[in-house]
This record gives C-alpha cells, sequence and structure tokens, in this order.
C-alpha cells in the first residue's frame, strides 16, 4: 500500500514589539518572572486594552510580503478558557475576520523543484504567561511576562505532501519574518512556534483522513521528525486495521515519538465573541502603501538580483540570499573587495564553515565584513595567495587585526619580484641535480616537486604563475 | 443650607460661606448618623474626605479651583480606587484594593472633589433592586421597606438622603436612571464611549457607562464637564469635542420638538406614572415645545436582547475573577479545578451566577446563532427605531420605570418580572444613547410618599441639548427639590 501524508502548519511567530499587544508592558525575554506584567497583563479588574499599533503594521507587513489580501476591517474576538497562565480568563485572538487574508508561498525543494502551498490566513493575538510546576512545593508558579506578547498566527492549507515540504515551508516563513525584521524567529526561545495537523491517506485518494495536531515543536528538525513519526504511527495503526483518533499530541524530541496529551471527553467549546472592549480595526489605502513602503528587497528577488548583478550561480545566490542578515554581510564584502565570485566562496564556504562550527549567526562572526573584505581585496591585487590567504583567515579568527596588519607583522607578503624568484628558483635547481636531470629526460611528473621545494623555501609566498613561468624556462637549461 | 445641589454648594464655597473642610465634616456625620439604616455606603473614607477637603480649601485659597473643588462626593463600589476598598458588593473582591484610579475618580480627584466613600450596588451590577449585594441591600430613604432600586441604588439613596452632595454610577440597562427615579433624584447616562470606562468594573463592556447621580440637571451639566471626553486607555471612548454643558443649559425650548413613544404608553405603565408623564409634557408645552407620538416598534424585544447580550459579555468578563491572582479564593483547595469551582462558587452570588450561566449558555456551539447573533441583530433594529424617530424629533419622553419602588424581597423569586421593570431604559443602552431621568412626581397611594421619574432620551452625543431640556424642567417645578425626611 502506497500512503500519502497531508500536513498543514499552524506557525506562531511572536511579533518584536517593544511592548505588549494590548498593553505597555516590555517584551523583553528573560526576566525575572512578573516583572513585565503591569494591571492589564495581571487582568485586574477594570483594565482594558488598547492596541499596539507597531504590531499591526508588522502583521500587515507580513501579509503584503506574501501578496495576500489584507483584512480592511478586522476584528478582535474572545476565545473563551480557563487556565491559571491566562490571567482574563479568555485570550483575545482573530475569528472571523483575521487581519491577513488569503495567500500562498512557492518552496523550494532540495532536489531544486518549487511547489506552491496555499496559506488560509494569519491572525494577530496574544500569548499566555507560562505556568511553573517546580519548586513550589506541589504548587504552581506562574510567570506573567510572556502574557500579551503578540504573536501572528500563519495558517497553511493541508497542502504539504511530507515533512521535507513542511520544513522548507517554515524555512521560507523563517526567512521572510527575519527579513521583514517582524520577529527573530528564535525557536529555541519560542519566539517561532509550530503545530503541524497531520493525516495520511492512499496515495490517490481524494478524501482527507482523520487528523492529529502535534504541539508546540521547537526546532526545524523536530518539525521533520514529529511528521515522519506521526505519519509512520498512523499508517501502523491503520494497517493494524485500527483507526485514528481525532486528538492533539505531544512531540517529546527526546524519545523520538508523539504522545496523547490528556485527553479531553467533551471537545473545547472556546465560545468565541467580538472582543466590546476594542473597535473593530479598519485599514485605510494610505495605511497599506506606508507599510509598503517600508518592504524590504524580499528573498527571492534579492536571490535574482544576486544572479543577474554579481553573476553568481543559483545554488550560491540562493544560499547568499537565504538571511537578510547573511545577504547584506556578502554584499558589504563585495562593496569593499570588488569582487563578486571570491566574495561569495569566502562567505558561503570558509565563514559558513567556522560559523557552523561556532553555533553563530552571521551577526555574531567573528570576523566582520570589512576585514573578510580586506582579506579578499589582497587576494585580488595578489599581495597574498589564496593559500596565504587561508593562513591569514586563520589568523584573523584569533585576533582583530586587519588582515593588512596580519600579512605585515608575519611577512606573509607575496613575492613578486622577478629578481627574487629567479633567485630563488636558481637555488631550488643547483640543490637538486638528480630531479634536474629526471626533468630534463622527460619526466613531466617531476616539475611539481620543484614548485614545492620553491614555495617550501619561500614560505609559500611566491607568486606561483611568475614562479611557474620561470621555472619551466630555467629547466630547460 | 436647604439647598444642598453641588451649584449651591460651590457658590458657598466660592463666598467663604463654608469650607470644604466644615463641608465634610458634616456630610461624614451625617453618614455616621444614617448609614446603619439606608445601607448606601459599603467603604467610609474618612480620613482620605478630610485630606481632600483640606487640600481643596488650600486649592481655594491659592485661586487653583473648578466649581467641584472641595465638593463632597461618593463613588460607586464598581469603580477602582487607589488604596481604598473596591468590592462591586461581591464577596469575590470583598478584600479587594484596587492599585489605580478609574479614569472617572482620577478626573474628579483632579478638580478637587472630595471622596466621602464608596456605594453600595447590586453585585457586579447585576440587579435592578440593590438586593443582591453582598453587603446586604439599600433602603430607599422615601421608605425604608422599598428597594432604592439598582444597580446603583447606593449612589442614589446617598443623594437622596444627602449623605453626598453628588454620586458616580454606572448604567448598562437602566442602573443610573431607575434607582435615580425611585430615589426622586436626577440619573443621568451619557452617550456610549462618552465617558472613560478604564478602572470602572465590567459587567457588559458594549453598554456600560459612567455617568453622575445628582441633585439636578445642573449638577449633572458640572460633573459632565469634568469627567467627559476621549481616554487613550480607553479604546472605546469617543474622540468627539466636548462641550461646556453649562453654557446651554438656559437656552429656550421653543420649537423643542418632544417625541412619546407610543410603545411606552401601552399596557404595564402604572396610572400615577403616566398622570406625572402627562403633567410633564403640559409644563413642556408651555415652554413653547411640541408633542408628538413616535413609534419605537422593536423597543419589546430590548429586554430579551438586552438578557442575552449583557451576560454573554459578562459570562467573560467575570472569568477573571478566579482565584488566582487577587480577590476571593477557597480554603484548602485541592487541586486547579476544585479552586476554580469552590472560589467562584462561593465568591459569586446567586443573581451573578444565573448570568454567567446565561451567557456561557448564549456563547455556546450551537445556540451562539440563535441566540447571541440574533441579539445583535434586535440591537441594530432598536438603534434603527431610535434614529427614525430623531429624523423627526429632537427628545423622546418618556417614563423611567413602570411603577415606582417596589418592597424590599417583592420580586426576589421571579427575575423575569424584575427584569421587566427596565423595559423603558434598557433599549437607550442597546442604542448607545444618552438618557436622563429626571423626578417629576410623588405618587400617594402607598402611605408614604414616592417619587416618580421620567426619562428624556437624546440623539447620539446629544448630551447638552439633553441637559439643556431636563434643567428648563426643573426651573419650572420643583419635584427635585422633594426630599424624603430623613
Amino acid at each position: 500500500m502506497v500512503w500519502e501524508t497531508v500536513i498543514g502548519l499552524e506557525v506562531h511567530v511572536q511579533l518584536a514589539t517593544k511592548s505588549k499587544l494590548f498593553s505597555g508592558s516590555s517584551t523583553t525575554f528573560g526576566a525575572a518572572p512578573n516583572t513585565q506584567a503591569n494591571i492589564f497583563d495581571l487582568a485586574m479588574p477594570g483594565t482594558l486594552p488598547v492596541l499596539n499599533a507597531e504590531a499591526l503594521r508588522m502583521a500587515v507587513k507580513f501579509g503584503l510580503a506574501i501578496d495576500a489580501e489584507i483584512g480592511r476591517r478586522s476584528v478582535f474576538d474572545r476565545k473563551n478558557y480557563f487556565y491559571p497562565d491566562l490571567p482574563k480568563g479568555y485570550q483575545v485572538s482573530q475569528l472571523e475576520f483575521p487581519t491577513v487574508g488569503k495567500s500562498q508561498l512557492e518552496i523550494t525543494l532540495e532536489d531544486g523543484s518549487t511547489r506552491t502551498i496555499g496559506i488560509t490566513r494569519a491572525h494577530m493575538e496574544e500569548d499566555a504567561g507560562k505556568s511553573l510546576h517546580e519548586d513550589f512545593q506541589g504548587q504552581s508558579g506562574i510567570d506573567l511576562n510572556r502574557a500579551g506578547t503578540p504573536l501572528l498566527e500563519i495558517v497553511s492549507e493541508p497542502e504539504l505532501r511530507n515533512a521535507k515540504e513542511a520544513v522548507a515551508y517554515l524555512k521560507k516563513l523563517h526567512s521572510i519574518i527575519r527579513y521583514l525584521g517582524i520577529s527573530d524567529g528564535n525557536m529555541a526561545q519560542g519566539s517561532m512556534r509550530c503545530d503541524a495537523n497531520v493525516s495520511v491517506r492512499k496515495k490517490g485518494a481524494t478524501e482527507f483522513g482523520t487528523r492529529t495536531e502535534i504541539k508546540n515543536i521547537n526546532s526545524f528538525r523536530f518539525v521533520e521528525k514529529a511528521i515522519l513519526h506521526e505519519a509512520q504511527r498512523q499508517i501502523d495503526l491503520i494497517e493494524d486495521g485500527g483507526r485514528v483518533v481525532q486528538e492533539t499530541r505531544l512531540y517529546d524530541s527526546d524519545r523520538d515519538e508523539t504522545r496523547s496529551m490528556r485527553s479531553k471527553e467533551v471537545a473545547n467549546d472556546y465560545r468565541y465573541f467580538p472582543e466590546p472592549d476594542l473597535l473593530p480595526v479598519v485599514i485605510d489605502e494610505a495605511f497599506i502603501e506606508a507599510v509598503r513602503q517600508e518592504l524590504p528587497e524580499l528573498p527571492g528577488a534579492k536571490c535574482a538580483r544576486f544572479v543577474a548583478q554579481y553573476a553568481l550561480s543559483d545554488y550560491d545566490a540562493g544560499v547568499l540570499s537565504s538571511t537578510r542578515a547573511l545577504a547584506d554581510y556578502f554584499e558589504q564584502v563585495v562593496a569593499i573587495c570588488g569582487d563578486a565570485k571570491l566574495s561569495a566562496n569566502w562567505v558561503s564556504v570558509d565563514l559558513q564553515a567556522v560559523l557552523n562550527k561556532q553555533d553563530l549567526e552571521v551577526e555574531e562572526s567573528p570576523i566582520s565584513a570589512e576585514r573578510l573584505g580586506g582579506l579578499i581585496a589582497r587576494i585580488k591585487d595578489q599581495t597574498i595567495s589564496s593559500k596565504i590567504a587561508k593562513t591569514v583567515f586563520e589568523a584573523m579568527l584569533e585576533s582583530d587585526h586587519s588582515a593588512d596588519e596580519i600579512i605585515e607583522s608575519q611577512g606573509l607578503k607575496q613575492v613578486t619580484d622577478t629578481g627574487a624568484i629567479e633567485k630563488l628558483v636558481d637555488e631550488v635547481i643547483a640543490a637538486n641535480p638528480e630531479q634536474v636531470e629526471q626533468y630534463r629526460a622527460g619526466k613531466e611528473k617531476v616539475f611539481a616537486f620543484f614548485i614545492g621545494q620553491a614555495m617550501k623555501v619561500s614560505r609559500g609566498k611566491a607568486n606561483p604563475a611568475q614562479l611557474n613561468e620561470l621555472l619551466r624556462e630555467k629547466l630547460k637549461g | 443650607m436647604s439647598d444642598r445641589t453641588v451649584a449651591a454648594l460651590s457658590r458657598s464655597l466660592a463666598l467663604g460661606k463654608v469650607s470644604s473642610v466644615e463641608l465634610t465634616r458634616d456630610y461624614l456625620d451625617r453618614i455616621a448618623r444614617h448609614n446603619s439604616v439606608y445601607n448606601a455606603y459599603i467603604t467610609v473614607t474618612e480620613e482620605l474626605a478630610l485630606a481632600q477637603a483640606a487640600e481643596a480649601d488650600a486649592r481655594r485659597a491659592r485661586g487653583e479651583h473648578g466649581p467641584l473643588t472641595g465638593v463632597p462626593i461618593a463613588h460607586k463600589d464598581i469603580f477602582c480606587t487607589r488604596d481604598v476598598l473596591t468590592t462591586c458588593a461581591s464577596k469575590m473582591l470583598g478584600n479587594f484594593v484596587s492599585p489605580y484610579d478609574a479614569t472617572v475618580v482620577e478626573r474628579l480627584n483632579a478638580a478637587g472633589t472630595v471622596t466621602l466613600g464608596k456605594t453600595n450596588m447590586d453585585e457586579f451590577a447585576m440587579g435592578s433592586s440593590n438586593e443582591t449585594s453582598f453587603f446586604g441591600a439599600v433602603r430607599n430613604p422615601w421608605d425604608t421597606e422599598r428597594v432604592p432600586g439598582g444597580s446603583s441604588g447606593g449612589s442614589a439613596a446617598a443623594v437622596a438622603a444627602d449623605l453626598c452632595a453628588i454620586a458616580t454610577g454606572t448604567d448598562t440597562g437602566g442602573s443610573i436612571r431607575q434607582p435615580a427615579a425611585f430615589c426622586g433624584v436626577t440619573g443621568f447616562k451619557p452617550s456610549y464611549g462618552r465617558i472613560s470606562r478604564w478602572g470602572m468594573i465590567a459587567f457588559a463592556s458594549s453598554l456600560d457607562q459612567a455617568g453622575p447621580i445628582c441633585k439636578s440637571a445642573e449638577d449633572a451639566a458640572l460633573m459632565m464637564n469634568v469627567i467627559a471626553g476621549p481616554d487613550p486607555k480607553d479604546s472605546t471612548s469617543v474622540d468627539a469635542p466636548v462641550p461646556d454643558y453649562t453654557a446651554t443649559l438656559n437656552d429656550s425650548l421653543k420649537g423643542l420638538r418632544i417625541g412619546v413613544p407610543r410603545q411606552h404608553l401601552a399596557e404595564g405603565l402604572g396610572k400615577e406614572v403616566e398622570q406625572a408623564l402627562q403633567d410633564a409634557l403640559k409644563v413642556f408645552e408651555s415652554l413653547g415645545a411640541t408633542v408628538k407620538e413616535i413609534d419605537l416598534p422593536n423597543n419589546h424585544l430590548s429586554v430579551s436582547a438586552y438578557y442575552v447580550v449583557a451576560p454573554a459579555e459578562a459570562s467573560a468578563n467575570l472569568s477573571r475573577f478566579d482565584g488566582v491572582r487577587y480577590g476571593y479564593r477557597c480554603e484548602n483547595p485541592v487541586n486547579l479545578e476544585d479552586m476554580y469551582m469552590r472560589s467562584r462558587g462561593e465568591g459569586f452570588g446567586a443573581e451573578v451566577k444565573r448570568r454567567i450561566l446565561v451567557g456561557t449558555y448564549a456563547l455556546s456551539a450551537g445556540y451562539y446563532d440563535a441566540y447571541y447573533l440574533k441579539a445583535q441583530r434586535i440591537r441594530r433594529l432598536i438603534k434603527q427605531d431610535f434614529d427614525k424617530a430623531f429624523a423627526e424629533v429632537d427628545v423622546i419622553l418618556g417614563p423611567t420605570t413602570p411603577h415606582t419602588a417596589f418592597k424590599i424581597g417583592e420580586k426576589n423569586d421571579d427575575p423575569v418580572t424584575m427584569y421587566l421593570e427596565d423595559i423603558y431604559t434598557i433599549g437607550v443602552n442597546l442604542a448607545g444613547l444618552p438618557g436622563i431621568s429626571i423626578p417629576a412626581g410623588l405618587s400617594s397611594t402607598s402611605g408614604k410618599p414616592l417619587p416618580i421619574g421620567i426619562q428624556l432620551v437624546g440623539s447620539d452625543f446629544g448630551e447638552a441639548r439633553l441637559l439643556n431640556v431636563a434643567h428648563q424642567f426643573q426651573q419650572h417645578t420643583d419635584w427635585h427639590l422633594q426630599r424624603p425626611e430623613v
């Protein structure tokens, strides 16, 4: 039996506003518990919400970036349920009239093929606080610092067909929100969280199977693993004659499995109704245009420009435009050294290897764009060879010195003086009469030996092209 | 001093005939002597009052005063007052000291009023008789066997018995106007959005509105000048220009077009109330107004629509009272669910629970369309009826209540009959319009004289005209000057 997986994602993105969605409290991560909760966040009697205009602007920005319908009149609703970290006893969200409506997103898979995934909507809502179940002698602690933090919930159509597509979709969203600067997208800190609706059906079937919802998956890798695991669980279940039950499941990354959350006999009835403390949000053309003006160049456009402007391959352009910070870094390097091809190689290979190894973002790079550009400039003007450049690069990792300073202090400057190289060649030829004989007898391979010897003596500084030419000439005899 | 309107007290204070401290001591003394009978106050803030009075006198001496500086006021216990108990007349908030002031309180404090205390009310403003208060029923100063009306019954009784010069109230379905009518005082509900709701503990957010309970329309205008106007802390407050409400009080009523709703004169209206209304119409005609009958064809649906919308909103508004962060928490909860159930079960009174149940039901899956959405449609119809009427008339005049104050306990077993007492006031809230109840007669059929109120309704943000009409009536009648024997 061939099975097909059907996946829809609900992605919660924490908007990077300074203050909360409906109150002036700070949204900074990691403060001492309840130090960022004012009387509104505590749901003191008589307090009222006031919409954070910046959060609205960010939501609209996202909508414009994905070319979605923008809700000209969006309405906040109350979603009612009791939980200690939900101080008002309801969450303010948007049900029927979200700020961002329908759209679609093109994703690129590993084999280079593309797929278009429908986006149902993206609505604004407030986050809940946190319940802390340890350290309180059998009681629970409540931290309301996160309560009221603005979220944008981006809902996809059930159009993803395997775990890899889900990850590609998620990475594309991640890239867009980071480009827009509307969220840091940090999954480990929860500023981007993903719920996956997963079902399976026989290949070719038109009806959907019963779905389960996997909650709060907090890394790209776990999204892939959780979906793979859950799809297989459902397939095994059905093939063994069982039935999938519609339920909420939790992914346990330690054990790589999903398991049922406390099942409820009765489905939750959230009793949504329009939030009477807030007026409908009416967005006019002028507001939309003003936000549109703030839109940065997005990944797709940037990638195309890199190909056209810098003659990069599609692959290199794709890698370098994957985040706004990396793209900015790359363009700064090019601006300094004037060589796009060299810049692309150094940024996407050498620098990226260092960042991966040290688990750093490009913003935290130990070598600034200025310093890397300075290094490449010296390759371009032949002050150093590419090989010496690797040595300089290593030295730059260990210090704050510029490439020029390192080249100077370590005497790594390439020897391009013909007289000096000639002298070097003469020395090597004189010291190795046996190999000279072999070469002259037609053993072409020995040439590499002479290059090696000459480089060794010059400590790698001899200009390779000049050395090559002079050596051939002198060896002819 | 026999005339203890704010206008008169303000003149005495300005002339130095009396100081705010003397006035405040006098009021505190009256409260000490009479509150045990009427139970109008939940909390008396003697120290605060005397400090504010001294400060008000100092301000007057420096010439930094307005008309309300030094005037003793009482706040309905639904308004948050910083460092003062704010109970909403519920066991749930029996220990709640607010960390902040409501905007209404803040503005009145800034104007120099003197806070005498917090007045009794129906629990969470849910009631029409003040019998649902956790702190006991309030008694009507005209007849202590009778209710003062509700939910702002404590404020109305305190003004009627002159236990304060003026008071704040809130009105969700008639909670300012009905007790004003029962107690023979003036009660004004402004247009929805005219006054900030920040710090006013929410009952039904789309209907709640603060307003003055006072001794004359002129006093209402004086308080409106302080409390009206937009507030960045309340998104539903309206950024409409705020006129000087006292400036137009003496405008002529010549040519004023008064509409009387046919539906308000139909069955159910008490004879004496109807007579008072007819007498009032004669007064207005003598002042140059014309009277015509108008239609409010959907008014009969207002009570049912209200008892869906208001409980629905209340069911969510009262969810925050869960025993977690403040307020009442049951003893020794065994787990979270037990804490929720017993804290709310023990903390809320019967009427509050009834409305939470009704509201929760109306919002439930499968019932939402039939109840909540239908009620919202009725709400639009009612607003349209008023809009049509205001194309033909300037103000609408009718009774405030079908009858005068009823006896304590009389309607306790029958909530629906109680709800129907608000038939004339509820539509005004559903439409978001301003309405004022003014005294227009005294009933003599039940032994002791009982006040009769009539209601004037204005168009959207037409508060100034409404106060002008009410003031002119009071310039030519003396019903508003009648006081019970205390």
